[in-house]
């Protein structure tokens, strides 16, 4: 591939990610005192938060297709998220919540733990 | 400029998980760029320019598969249609942000939409600050894909496993959320949408079916504390 074709690519890659990014400051810029966009403002952020943790749990499917059926990593995510909870509940630390969760996790998938 | 340099170790502490998530996600990227045959300057072009975790790696995988220009360009707005509904809760919190605003928009991925979102609390997050954390952010992609495009396919150090810490990120943001709203009903419609997402729809529109969902369920809540008559 040469340099003009991969240029345009990115290039096009660059302008649709930014088009999804800027529309709704365009395309709504006089609404942001709106009571509908007020009460977004308030309530997607929180949900959109309880999305992205499912999301990156996605794989933990213990009945996909009716039968146990978990992934390799599947358990320690799920163990490594409790320690998260247990330990932000505990301390409200935010960093060594993350910081717990993320070496428990990395320790159980290095050693090759899972329950 | 001791306040300054407070502000910025202050962002740099708030980034540090993110910082755990993009450099092996952006290594990752650099890594499979390499491997299809970008040349390095392309794929750190890439996270400078498009800077877009899920969008990059849909990107590398159209170029390796000789994608056309409108077919990349579909693909990529649809992907990333998910960041409309952020835009949407967010056009207030950046009026005023002056020459800020175009790289606030520009750089709001998934993890700095989180940390915007959540730490805003009592106006404690000015623009400059939203800006600093946003920086930040783009700067551990771009420092994580240039390890990538270095390491090349040889990985020097064990790091498996060390992704969870966006996972992490996220879950606890969605406590201080919890916290912060004492309010049960964007949870439940999070959790219906995201578990009815997982069921329903294939891996790639997951996230936009379900944030798309969520958002169209708060039009109807909306709608019924309109007509309710609640103030």
């Amino acid at each position: 591939m040469n340099v003009l074709d991969l240029l345009g690519f990115i290039a096009v890659c660059a302008a649709a990610t930014f088009a999804t990014r800027v529309l709704p400051f365009v395309a709504l810029a006089r609404q942001a005192e709106h009571p509908l966009i007020l009460h977004l403002g308030r309530y997607l952020p929180p949900a959109v938060m309880m999305i992205l943790v499912l999301y990156a749990l996605r794989d933990f499917r213990p009945l996909a297709d009716g039968r146990l059926n978990i992934a390799a990593d599947g358990w320690p995510m799920i163990i490594a998220s409790l320690v998260v909870v247990s330990l932000h509940l505990w301390q409200r630390n935010a960093l060594l919540s993350i910081i717990g969760g993320t070496g428990a996790y990395m320790a159980m998938v290095q050693l090759g733990w899972t329950p | 400029m001791l306040h300054n340099d407070n502000a910025w170790r202050q962002a740099g502490v708030t980034t540090l998980p993110v910082m755990f998530g993009y450099l092996p996600l952006g290594a990752a990227f650099g890594i499979l760029a390499i491997e299809v045959g970008i040349p390095a300057w392309g794929a750190v072009l890439m996270s400078l320019l498009i800077y877009a975790g899920a969008g990059q790696f849909l990107a590398v995988a159209l170029l390796a598969g000789g994608a056309g220009l409108v077919e990349v360009a579909v693909a990529t707005l649809m992907l990333n249609s998910r960041h409309l509904f952020y835009g949407l809760s967010l056009l207030r919190r950046f009026q005023g942000a002056g020459w800020r605003k175009p790289y606030l928009i520009f750089a709001l991925t998934d993890e700095t939409y989180s940390l915007l979102t959540t730490h805003t609390g009592d106006g404690g997050l000015d623009h400059a600050q939203a800006f600093r954390i946003s920086l930040l952010n783009q700067l551990w992609w771009v420092l994580g894909s240039i390890l990538g495009v270095l390491i090349g396919t040889t990985l020097a150090f064990d790091s498996r496993g060390i992704e969870f810490a966006l996972t992490a990120l996220f879950i606890v943001l969605t406590l201080e959320q919890a916290r912060r709203l004492r309010q049960w009903l964007p949870f439940v419609i999070a959790l219906a949408t995201g578990f009815g997402a997982i069921l329903l729809l294939p891996e790639r529109h997951l996230l936009l079916g379900a944030i798309g969902a969520a958002s169209l369920m708060l039009l109807a809540d909306y709608r019924l504390r309109q007509a309710g008559g609640a103030s």
